[in-house]
């Protein structure tokens, strides 16, 4: 229990440090880095709890996808260092006083929930639903079955995704050349033949 | 035929009106005095008729208002005091409608000229045929309106526009009363129609209304009111003022509008209310008063006044005056009988200006004048018949009216008569001199003028000098054959049932017994008044000029009106004017305009632009306002109340 | 001590504010702006586990994955908007995106 506890209180502040890395950095690099640490601890604390398969889904599709598509936008457009603005200074009282008070109502909101009498359930109770699986069959179960409507919606919503972002950012270039089969295939015979009749002796122009 | 009467001119109108650019100056003219002078001769047949007829005839017209307790219709009222107003109307209308064709020759509004004229004859013959208060008014406002019109006839000259809201507005004052009057009168009988209203007078006495707070003689505040009125509409003190400015229209007008009849339309009122007036001895009493006040006041100012049109009007002030002296003491009958010589010498005297001004090319300032009578020698002959019978000379019509007059009102023994008569026959002095002074002043002497004006002088048209010869034969004769009938001894079987007089009352009855030294004092008086302005403006030219420097504070007094004008602006207009400024400005501008639509746009305007500046277009600053919003509805949701 | 629900719910919750700061306390550019949006749908991730496991029930599991589908697709999408944005515009300076200031 006890290395549970340590563990816990590791990984948290590392993702609660990284957090405030991710915003604070100067270069947007460094972000994207404290970015990746921050969802390394969170799938860490996944794992601490049980449930191992979000926490490597965590990794593959936010670290592996998300993270580096950050990535690449973040080279690709080639962003300057930019130095801390007067403004941050400016608002950061202000801005830092109506933050503060929301997680003070958090935190107050959680512990409040348990000192209420029949909240306490401070006892880890099973990932897997009450049953011998491991978790990914137990997620695995209820997915596809249950909630598969919610499954192929997602689907959708991914695949929606890819073709808005392949519209947005789609460019025809000018100087390349390409096929565009339709045309070709609708020709007809009076676009490309022409027949001349040629006097005997004399070439045709 | 009385329908055909009264609304011949308003077919002249309408066509004058409508139709003048078609039918071209020449055919609205041919119109106009063809309709008038139909209905002035259908007018003598009528009178003739109703002078026949036994009893009073109502011909009913058609319904006007049937509302509540309100029950008016439109009928003419024909009895004997209703057919002396139409001659009286008809005949100097007609007149008045020949000589506008001369003198108004070359003015660009032809007409609209005649097509007012008829106009107002028709709301004149209105007044005088109606059967009930409120067709009265009709009339009373009709002609007012025409004043208007006719008076700012040249609307282009600033001073004819003022002159004629003046005259507007003071008869508004006037109209205020009279509609109060109006007002009583249905309070106290419930009806308006005349013959109810004269029947149940005698049951009306001594009753009391509530006026203000305090408890008044109910007949004698209905009466008071409706004199209020004809004080506007007659020039009687304190609502005189806008007669001499009146004289800014054209002189036609000024003879037919401003001397024969639209002023007198007050006296024939009071005559017409006579069964009301008998009834309120204090009312009639304030009539007296005002009149005879009238009389000497307007006769003090007509003796310093340069400018002809304003000497003879404010003569008609002053003649107005003795009318209503006359109504004062019950002596309805030659109140109506100096109205009707009134008319035509008076309206005479007038159209003689216009052929002065006419000869003289426009010129109105008598010390400008003089010399004209080889020039002129009709017009000459006609003003010195008007202006004798104005002075009430023996054998001319003013002599039989106004003496008549004098002698009822020392002859009814009340003291109201009594100032009367003092007053007049003082005024008869004052009346002579006056109309000497122009007669000497602008015919005979020196020619002031210089030479250019004295070559173009020269007599009017023939048309213009046929009413003048018409008019003087009337204010030559009539006197002399209506004596009888107005006042003497056929007056109870001429009035008949027009003009109540009540026995008490009846001053016309003992007028023959006054005194004979009393009967010639106004006579003798007026002979002084002409051999004064003789030795002013024949014998001793120079004595008028030492005169008016030695006594400078009251010349001038005389000089300005006794500076009535001057109070009147002091008193009302200023106020009036800062009142207006003063609501126009904080009133209307700051506070509706602030609070209504102005304010309301600059509050609107306000809070859009601060609501705007919220829109910073920085994607942050929204994000941060929902962060708030959102803390704010968890904080709330976390305490409970 | 034993660590409870309560302690991943506070973790969330640092972690849900440290994504709110970062959304209107950034003064860079849009992509931390984007970062910041990933903290606090991971935030609400670790909630929806925490509460699966100790209420035992699945479908907090379950719905923490269509999450992440969402946060990925948003995520994509965000960028190729931010991508055509900086061709057109040149920059993604967050002071000079204002064009709907009212």
């Amino acid at each position: 229990m006890i290395v549970q506890a340590v563990l816990f209180y590791i990984f948290a502040a590392v993702a609660v440090a990284s957090g405030a890395m991710v915003v604070a950095s100067r270069n947007p690099v460094h972000s994207v880095l404290f970015l990746i640490v921050t969802f390394f601890n969170a799938a860490a604390l996944f794992v601490l709890i049980g449930a191992e398969f979000l926490a490597m889904t965590l990794i593959i599709v936010y670290v592996g996808a998300v993270a580096v598509l950050f990535l690449f936008v973040v080279m690709m457009l080639n962003i300057d260092f930019l130095q801390l603005r007067s403004g941050f200074v400016r608002y950061l009282p202000v801005g830092a006083a109506i933050g503060v008070v929301l997680l003070a109502e958090l935190i107050f909101l959680v512990f409040g929930w348990f000192g209420a009498p029949g909240g306490q359930r401070a006892a880890m109770a099973s990932a897997t639903g009450g049953l011998s699986l491991s978790n990914t069959r137990a997620l695995g179960g209820i997915l596809y079955t249950r909630y598969l409507f919610a499954f192929q919606a997602a689907g959708l919503i991914l695949l929606v995704a890819m073709i808005g972002a392949i519209v947005l950012t789609l460019r025809q270039r000018a100087d390349v050349r390409r096929q565009s089969i339709s045309a070709q295939l609708a020709r007809t015979r009076t676009e490309t033949v022409e027949v001349v009749k040629v006097p005997l002796g004399s070439g045709s122009s | 035929m009385a329908v055909a009467v009264v609304f011949l001119p308003l077919l002249g109108a309408v066509i004058a009106g409508f139709f003048g650019r078609a039918i071209g100056d020449r055919g609205a003219q041919l119109v106009t005095c063809g309709a008038l002078l139909l209905s002035a001769v259908l007018g003598c047949f009528l009178f003739r008729d109703i002078l026949a007829s036994d009893e009073v005839r109502v011909i009913p017209l058609a319904n006007w208002i049937i509302a509540g307790g309100v029950d008016v219709a439109w009928s003419l009222r024909l009895d004997t005091l209703s057919g002396v107003m139409i001659v009286v109307v008809t005949v100097v209308s007609s007149m008045v409608h020949v000589y506008s064709i001369g003198y108004m020759h070359g003015d660009p509004s032809i007409p609209r000229f005649m097509s007012f004229l008829s106009l107002f004859t028709f709301f004149m013959l209105a007044l005088v045929t109606s059967d009930n208060f409120v067709q009265l008014f009709f009339g009373w406002e009709g002609v007012g309106l025409m004043s208007y019109l006719l008076v700012g006839f040249w609307y282009d000259r600033p001073s004819a526009n003022a002159a004629a809201i003046k005259a507007f507005l003071v008869n508004r004052v006037g109209d205020f009363g009279f509609s109060l009057g109006i007002y009583s009168i249905f309070v106290i009988f419930g009806s308006l129609d005349f013959s109810t209203v004269f029947g149940a007078a005698p049951k009306a006495v001594g009753t009391t209304m509530e006026f203000l707070g305090w408890h008044v003689d109910s007949l004698t505040l209905a009466c008071i009111l409706l004199f209020i009125g004809a004080m506007g509409k007659s020039a009687q003190i304190p609502l005189h003022t806008w007669l001499p400015d009146a004289m800014e229209g054209p002189t036609p007008v000024s003879a037919l509008i401003h001397a024969a009849t639209m002023v007198t339309a007050g006296v024939f009122m009071v005559a017409r209310l006579s069964p009301l007036f008998e009834y309120a001895p204090t009312a009639l009493g304030v009539v007296g008063i005002i009149g005879g006040t009238t009389a000497i006041f307007a006769a003090s100012i007509g003796m310093a006044q340069p400018d002809i049109k304003k000497v003879v009007a404010y003569s008609t002030c002053s003649q107005l005056g003795y009318m209503f002296a006359a109504a004062g003491v019950s002596a309805y009958g030659a109140a109506i009988f100096h109205l009707f010589t009134h008319a035509f010498f008076k309206g005479l005297l007038f159209l003689c200006c216009g052929s002065v001004i006419h000869a003289m090319g426009g010129e109105q300032d008598m010390r400008r004048m003089g010399g004209l009578w080889r020039k002129t020698p009709i017009t000459y002959v006609t003003m010195w018949i008007g202006a004798l019978s104005l002075s009430a000379i023996p054998f001319f019509s003013g002599y039989y009216s106004k003496d008549t007059i004098l002698e009822a009102a020392w002859a009814s023994g009340s003291a109201v008569g009594r100032y009367a008569w003092v007053l007049g026959t003082v005024a008869a002095l004052m009346t002579a001199f006056y109309i000497s002074r122009v007669m000497f002043m602008t015919f005979h002497g020196e020619p002031r003028a210089g030479e250019e004006a004295m070559h173009h002088a020269h007599e009017s048209p023939w048309v213009m000098l046929i009413p003048l010869i018409v008019l003087a034969i009337g204010a030559t004769l009539f006197g002399f054959l209506g004596y009888d009938f107005f006042v003497g001894n056929e007056r109870v079987a001429f009035w008949k049932s027009s003009i109540l007089v009540l026995p008490q009352y009846d001053s016309l009855a003992v007028a023959e017994g006054v005194p004979a030294l009393v009967r010639f004092m106004p006579l003798i008086f007026a002979l002084i008044g002409i051999a004064i302005a003789y030795v002013f403006y024949i014998a001793d030219p120079q004595l008028p000029i030492r005169l008016a420097a030695q006594f400078r504070a009251l010349y001038l007094f005389l000089l300005n009106k006794w500076y009535f004008d001057e109070l009147y602006d002091w008193l009302f207009v200023r106020t009036a004017f800062v009142l207006g400024n003063g609501l126009w400005r904080s009133g209307d501008g700051a506070v509706i305009d602030g609070f209504g639509p102005n304010g309301v746009a600059a509050v609107t305007r306000d809070l859009a632009r601060q609501a705007s500046r919220l829109q910073t277009g920085y994607l942050y600053h929204y994000a941060f306002a929902m962060m708030i919003g959102l803390v704010a509805l968890v904080t709330w949701y976390l305490f409970p109340r | 001590m034993l660590i409870g629900l309560a302690h991943y719910l506070t973790v969330a919750a640092i972690l849900f504010t440290l994504g709110i700061f970062g959304i209107f306390l950034n003064r860079k550019n849009v992509i931390i702006m984007l970062m910041s949006i990933e903290l606090m749908l991971l935030a609400v991730t670790i909630n929806f586990v925490a509460f699966s496991v100790f209420l035992n029930n699945l479908i907090g599991q379950a719905f923490a994955m269509f999450v992440l589908t969402v946060a990925a697709a948003e995520a994509a999408i965000g960028l190729a908007i931010l991508v055509v944005y900086f061709r057109n515009r040149g920059t993604i300076r967050v002071e000079d995106i204002n064009m709907m200031k009212g």
